[in-house]
This record gives C-alpha cells, sequence and structure tokens, in this order.
C-alpha cells in the first residue's frame, strides 16, 4: 500500500466526467480530497491524496491521464502568464527565491522557473498587470 | 448624460450632451478603496481603456435630467470601440524625465504608486527607461516639442502640450541630462488606432489604479550636438532617491542619494552602506520592442517625422498648491 498527493487540473470539457468515482470504483483506490474547485465554465483543479497497492495508483493515474486531467508533477498552485507580464519587473524583490528574474540585464526580460518557485504568493499582490496569480485564489 | 459608468467606472459627463471622459486613475463604482487597507484595486478606469482598446465589449449606464431635444433620461447599453464615432486619449502626463527613485526608511510597509516598499529600506524601484527614454535623449527639447509626432501604443499621436509638472529649469549634469525630474508631454492619439499590448491597466495595492502606455518619440538628428545627446547611456542618468516614508508625503525636499541608471537596472543597488534590492515599474524590455517598431515603421515610410510647431517652454519651475489654512 501506497498513498499518493497529487495536484489535478482540469480544462473545461472534462469537469464532467466522473473520474474521482471510477478511482474508487475500477481501481479500488482510497481518496481524500483536500481541496478542489471544479466549475463548468472555467478550469479546476482538485488536491487529493490516493492510497492503495502502486500497481492500482499507477493504473489510476493512467486512466486519469486519458481522461484529458493533467497532473501537476510540481505541486503547485502558482501560475505565471507570460503574454500577460511586461516585463517591468516589480515582483523581482518581492520572489524570495528568484523563480522570477532577469537573465540577461540587457533586455531586461523577466524569466520564470517554475522548479525554483516555492509556492509561496509573495509576487501575486506586486505584479500591478495581473501577471501572477494561483489556481486557488480567484 | 449627466452622470455616467462604464463598466461601473464613473467618466466625467460635463462636456457636452453625449461626450464623456473617462480617467485613467478612476476608482471602479463601490471599490472599498483602503477602507480594508492595503486595498487590491482590482479594476479601475485605466482597465476600461485597455479593454475598449482590445475590442472588448464594454458596458454603458447613464443617467439624464431630460430635455426636450434629448428626452431619454436613463440608459444602459453595451458597446465597443467600433460603435464609437471617436475615441481619443487625452494624456496630460508622459515620459517623465528622471522621475526619481523609491525607498522606505521606517520600519513599516508602505503602499505607493511605485510598488510595495519595504521597510528599513528593504527595496528600492524606479520607473524610467532610462537611456530609451525620450526625454533624456533629448534633455533640452531640442527636437521633441508641441506638435511632434510621437508613437502612443501603435497609433501615430502628437504631443499636444507640454505635460503637468513640466519643470525645465532643474539642475543639469554632463550634456544637460536633468539631475532630477524635470519635463513631461501630453500625448494625444486616436484609440482606434491603438494596440492594446501597449495600453495596459494596473493596479496598485495599497495605492489604486492607473495605466501603463507604450510611448516612442523618434529624434531626427538634424547635427552634432542632437547625435551626442542620444548617445546617452544609462551611467550618464542620475536619479533622485527619496524616502518615500516620510520626506516625499512631507515634501521636505530631502534627497538620500543619487544613483546611476546602470547601477538600477544591475538589480542592486548600495546606499547609505546598504545593498538594496531594485525594481522597475515601466518595462525596459517593452521600450526595446517599442523602439525596434518605431525603427521599422519609420524605415518603411509609415511613420513620417514633423517639425514641432511651438517648442517646449525652457525655463520652467513647478510650485506646490498652497497649503490649506
Ligand atoms: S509564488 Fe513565491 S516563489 Fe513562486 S514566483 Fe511567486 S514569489 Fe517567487
Ligand atoms: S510584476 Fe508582473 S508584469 Fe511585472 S515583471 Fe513581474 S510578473 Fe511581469
Amino acid at each position: 500500500m501506497e498513498t499518493r498527493k497529487l495536484l489535478l487540473t482540469f480544462v473545461k470539457n472534462v469537469v464532467e466526467r466522473p473520474i474521482v468515482y471510477n478511482l474508487v470504483k475500477e481501481f479500488d483506490l482510497v481518496i481524500n480530497i483536500y481541496r478542489a474547485s471544479i466549475s463548468e465554465e472555467e478550469e479546476g483543479y482538485m488536491v487529493l491524496d490516493i492510497t492503495g497497492p502502486t500497481k492500482m495508483i499507477d493504473a489510476g493515474i493512467n486512466f486519469i491521464v486519458s481522461q484529458g486531467v493533467t497532473i501537476d508533477n510540481a505541486q503547485k498552485s502558482f501560475r505565471w502568464d507570460e503574454s500577460v507580464c511586461t516585463s517591468c519587473s516589480n515582483c523581482l524583490t518581492h520572489c524570495p527565491v528568484n523563480a522570477l528574474h532577469i537573465e540577461d540585464r540587457k533586455t531586461m526580460k523577466i524569466v520564470f522557473d517554475q522548479n525554483i518557485c516555492i509556492d509561496c504568493m509573495g509576487c501575486i499582490p506586486n505584479c500591478p498587470f495581473g501577471a501572477c496569480g494561483s489556481i486557488f485564489q480567484d | 448624460m449627466t452622470e455616467a459608468w462604464i463598466d461601473d467606472v464613473l467618466a466625467y459627463s460635463g462636456i457636452a450632451a453625449v461626450d464623456l471622459y473617462l480617467g485613467a486613475t478612476q476608482l471602479r463604482h463601490n471599490d472599498p478603496a483602503n477602507i480594508d487597507y492595503p486595498g487590491e484595486f482590482k479594476f479601475g478606469g485605466g482597465h476600461v481603456i485597455e479593454k475598449l482598446i482590445r475590442g472588448e465589449e464594454l458596458q454603458l449606464f447613464a443617467l439624464s435630467y431630460g430635455t426636450d431635444e434629448y428626452p431619454l433620461k436613463e440608459l444602459r447599453t453595451k458597446f465597443t470601440i467600433d460603435d464609437l464615432n471617436q475615441a481619443t486619449m487625452v494624456n496630460p502626463r508622459n515620459c517623465y524625465q528622471n522621475y526619481n527613485v523609491a525607498v522606505n526608511t521606517s520600519n513599516k510597509t508602505i503602499y505607493t504608486y511605485l510598488g510595495k516598499l519595504k521597510p528599513n529600506m528593504g527595496n528600492m524601484t524606479y520607473s524610467s527607461a532610462g537611456q530609451l527614454s525620450p526625454l533624456l535623449n533629448d534633455p533640452v527639447y531640442r527636437t521633441i516639442g508641441i506638435g511632434s509626432s510621437v508613437w502612443l501604443a501603435g497609433a501615430q499621436g502628437h504631443v499636444y502640450s507640454e505635460g503637468t509638472q513640466h519643470t525645465s529649469a532643474v539642475v543639469r549634469t554632463a550634456n544637460q541630462v536633468p539631475a532630477e525630474g524635470a519635463g513631461t508631454l501630453a500625448l494625444t492619439g486616436n484609440m482606434k488606432e491603438m494596440d492594446g499590448d501597449f495600453v495596459r491597466g494596473v493596479s496598485f495595492k495599497g495605492y489604486g489604479v492607473s495605466i501603463a502606455l507604450g510611448v516612442g518619440i523618434p529624434i531626427p538628428i538634424l547635427d552634432e550636438d542632437i547625435l551626442l545627446k542620444t548617445t546617452v547611456r544609462d551611467r550618464d542618468i542620475r536619479a533622485q532617491v527619496i524616502d518615500y516614508s516620510i520626506d516625499y508625503p512631507m515634501e521636505t525636499g530631502k534627497v538620500l542619494a543619487t544613483v546611476n541608471y546602470e547601477t538600477l537596472k544591475s538589480g542592486i543597488v548600495n546606499i547609505l552602506g546598504r545593498d538594496i534590492e531594485t525594481a522597475s515599474l515601466s518595462s525596459y524590455s517593452m521600450a526595446l520592442k517599442i523602439a525596434e517598431i518605431l525603427k521599422a515603421q519609420i524605415r518603411d515610410g509609415n511613420f513620417l517625422l514633423n517639425k514641432p510647431y511651438q517648442p517646449l517652454p525652457p525655463n520652467q519651475s513647478m510650485k506646490a498648491m498652497k497649503a490649506g489654512k
């Protein structure tokens, strides 16, 4: 037996499929949902853990992915929208780990490294342009 | 119309029967502002202007007292920029020449239009493209004047006046680069020709809403002196560091230090014996992009330069509003 923590994100049209039901019914997994937001209008998410034999967990995860659900391996809720970002740089002094940073000081372009991000949300209220957000906040 | 709101943002209607002014820093109706300090200021006039330029649908709600020829007393309708005969941007202060740099020496966080300033000089913010800023490349306004064509968020606009707070009588350093906040420009352009990527509503936590605009101004190289001045580099531009916790609100005029743009853009500035992280509110990378777009338009003959019909006032100082009794 094993327990695995997952952050799932759903696109609009996946929302209606009975994914959790199938994890229980078809794969015999124990599901614990901690936090979820699912609506028909927008992207949804679910934070859960699943417990069961490793083989069944893997099969369950394969099933979820086949249904069009994305497993966020980084398990982070923070989202940076590059198309909205102007590279002003105001967020930089509010990111404690330099996940948002400048690589080339000639162009002053902002880049984001998801691996470093600690999901602290420090940048969100400090982005005047609304490029920083979290799927846990509306 | 005697009162009007666009997407719930109050517009000024005291101009003519069916004309409106919408201000970029106007808050949305019922915005709690700083009642629950620091407020979020999620949406306001700047955001409405961005939506309008992006061609999105907006709601107009207007009231009137009714007259014989305008009997309608209430109107609620949806519209886009295509439904308007004219949509003109009139922007009384842009392109601040060498605006100051903000820090906070107090022991509590403060919220300003230069962003959130951490206590004990925990960060430092500025807002200028430095060596790409138009008025820093034409420091005594030899080619930029009233009537000059400007690239305003994709439209070909022009300078219609000196900007508010225009102060040309300032201390200047080598090559007449101002050593403090100096000239400004009032710009206008046709919003129907603008690109929403360069007109952005902004929200400053604890402060308010505003707008960020992309502006590019061509400088014709007519002689050596003009050429020399356009070679200004970040290291030649020194800005004043002001304490926004005390000296700015109390108008003491005190300058903590001066710092050049090369250092500001390096990300760390050392003043008063401390290393301080820096950040900008304006975007240098957007400024670079605009310079390239404008260069291409001029090369292709799509953007024509012109001679201003009147210079900007050369010797002007600024005064503060008289204090109340
Ligand atoms: S969420 Fe925190 S760590 Fe991640 S980018 Fe924003 S400030 Fe940096
Ligand atoms: S504050 Fe926002 S717009 Fe500015 S660089 Fe950071 S993410 Fe981009």
